[in-house]
């Protein structure tokens, strides 16, 4: 009783249940509202259409495949020799985006032609892979066209090189390569 | 909605019920003798318009669900057996495709009168908030409902819009996949956007009770904006405004009608009659007519981040309202600099509509880039400072004696102050 007036700053036994129960009941809504977040990223079904194998043997130098993964289009194109002069010719430090945005290298490495045409394993400079999705805001960029003989992406006016890196337009980034690897001399392994 | 009633009922079976739960009596105080401001003129209709859309919406889209399948591969050819196999079929989908142009119509004509007279000004700040939030839950349900019939326009439409998300530091690409539910837009995004555009509209009832309640607590504004004073400025809901809404609502419906029967598809995008092809992207993408303004200033930015920024401040501004707007007078009646600031931002954001129907290139952009800075100059500059600058008219000293002084030949005793108000209040 005395000691009530004395010690009202001293935590009190009640205080440490208010905290302790409030702290356990955030990290149980915490713990039940994650399920019901972590239901809608891709599912198990869809992480196992990550990686695909296409024949490449029929594509000419010049022409280009379409292929499906992961829902999005891969442009696979046999470049060139013009094509692959034009990019080498073109300065890195002079591109709006100086980085190479390949997956099969480190994050940090410069969009040299050389970096962009680059798999795992052996490089073969006359295949380019890139994710045919305009890095804007997602349309299908269109082939052989644009004002660099690369891509051109009809929605918003995006001109992409033949190394497929952002030349012109609102689009922020290079196109994506993605993770891919030569299996033999005519598969390609793209995931 | 208040706590207990105070009318008494004579029925022994109202009486019952209302002493239990007093529905009835809340129904009567607030749908039948609700004072109303006498003065109102058409442009306070539209809030009896917009809650008949929502309910045209959520009856023909409850039936439509009942012959819909929201899956990638029947979901085109589920929507074309609605409008030539079922009973009727071709009806519901042209009044609910419709009805989501006509409910813009409206809400848009809401918003513009209550910027003209005021309305979003103490004490009715909240009201207007809420209002902004009926907004936002109406563009999403909309959004995801032009996706469902699962045409080249959904498809690209909602690739875009969700691609907005990706401009986000750090997180965009793992939020854009977890809107997804995969890596593009496919089946997973089809079934949750489903769900939620059958969800969204019941929020929205629920939004909008809180509206009506925000809106019966000071109650109505009103063209003059000078706050009832007496008895002598309302008149009862019933069957004053009953009528008038129910007028309004019948020329609203004329034009809705002419629309569902003789140009069901003016509004719509032909490319959204091809089925969804996700390595096809269509020449143009536009977005349905009413998010044009928006989609313009997404556009009129350079930078992406930038871009998407602007283009939900657009909405946001309209949250800080109520505060960016310094002036003391409600109503543009007695303003005479804000009026014609009103009618520029009218037309500018007119003007951004057809800029956002416009391909993003040569003299499109730069006059997008203008009107879109107009727009934010609007309420981030001008209006702040107009509230300081601006010489506003006299106001009447009540409702009652600036309707005497415009209809006021039998006015009698107030016949000399309504005389002696009528230059002020004259156009």
């Amino acid at each position: 009783m005395a000691h009530a007036h004395t010690d009202t700053q001293e935590p009190t036994r009640r205080d440490f249940l208010y905290i302790a129960t409030g702290a356990v009941t955030a990290v149980g809504a915490v713990a039940v509202a994650w399920p019901f977040i972590d239901q809608m990223n891709p599912d198990a079904s869809v992480q196992a259409l990550a990686s695909i194998e296409v024949d490449i043997s029929s594509i000419e130098v010049g022409q280009s495949l379409t292929v499906m993964w992961r829902g999005k289009p891969v442009f696979i194109r046999h470049r060139t020799e013009q094509e692959i002069e034009e990019a080498e010719a073109f300065p890195v430090e002079d591109l709006p985006d100086p980085l190479a945005r390949n997956a099969n290298l480190p994050a940090e490495d410069t969009a040299t032609d050389a970096n962009r045409a680059h798999g795992r394993g052996e490089s073969r400079p006359e295949w380019l892979l890139m994710v045919g999705v305009c890095t804007h805001l997602g349309c299908v960029p269109l082939g052989e066209q644009g004002d660099y003989d690369g891509w051109f992406c009809p929605c918003h006016g995006s001109h992409y090189d033949s190394a497929g890196r952002i030349r012109k337009g609102p689009a922020p980034r290079n196109l994506d390569v993605p993770v891919y690897e030569f299996v033999s001399d005519t598969l390609v392994r793209v995931g | 909605m208040s706590g207990h009633s105070t009318i008494h009922y004579k029925n022994p079976v109202v009486r019952w019920i209302d002493t239990r739960l007093p529905i009835i009596s809340t129904m009567q105080s607030n749908a039948v003798d609700y004072p109303t401001p006498k003065n109102l003129n058409y442009f306070w209709t539209f809030g009896g318009i917009l809650t008949l859309f929502l309910g045209i919406q959520i009856i023909t889209g409850i039936v439509l669900a009942m012959h819909y399948t929201a899956q990638v591969d029947m979901a085109f050819n589920s929507v074309e057996q609605i409008m030539r196999d079922v009973n009727y079929g071709w009806l519901l989908r042209y009044m609910h495709a419709n009805g989501a142009s006509f409910f813009f119509i409206a809400v848009y004509i809401h918003i513009f009168r209550g910027l003209y007279y005021g309305s979003y000004k103490a004490p009715r700040e909240l009201l207007w908030m809420i209002g902004v939030v009926i907004l936002l839950i109406m563009m999403a349900t909309a959004f995801m409902g032009y996706v469902l019939p699962w045409g080249q326009m959904s498809f690209w439409g909602a690739t875009v819009i969700t691609n907005l998300f990706s401009a986000i530091p750090l997180v965009g690409t793992p939020i854009v996949e977890w809107l997804w539910g995969g890596f593009a837009v496919g089946n997973p995004t089809l079934n949750r956007f489903y769900a939620l555009h059958y969800l969204l509209p019941f929020v929205l009832a629920a939004v909008v009770f809180l509206h009506i309640w925000a809106l019966h607590v000071p109650g109505n504004n009103n063209p003059t904006g000078v706050e009832v004073k007496s008895d002598k400025d309302t008149v009862p809901f019933h069957p004053y405004y009953t009528v008038k809404d129910f007028f309004a609502i019948i020329v609203f419906l004329v034009f809705y009608a002419a629309f569902v029967f003789y140009m069901p598809n003016y509004l719509g995008h032909t490319d959204n009659y091809i089925p969804a092809n996700p390595l096809v992207t269509p020449a143009h993408i536009v977005p349905e007519w009413y998010f044009l303004p928006f989609y313009a200033i997404l556009r009129a930015i350079p930078d992406k981040l930038g871009g998407v920024i602007a283009m939900f401040g657009a909405i946001a501004v309209l949250f800080i309202l109520p505060w960016l707007d310094t002036s003391r007078v409600k109503s543009a009646a007695f303003r005479p600099l804000y009026r014609q600031f009103f009618w520029i931002l009218v037309i500018v954001c007119i003007g951004l509509g057809y800029l956002g129907a416009k391909p993003p290139e040569g003299g499109y952009v730069i006059a997008s880039r203008i009107l879109t800075a107009y727009y934010f100059l609007h309420f981030l500059v001008i209006l702040p400072l107009l509230g300081i600058f601006e010489r506003t008219k006299p106001l009447p000293a009540s409702i009652s004696e600036s309707v005497l002084a415009k209809h006021g030949h039998g006015g009698g005793a107030s016949a000399a102050a309504a005389a002696a108000s009528a230059p002020e209040s004259r156009g």
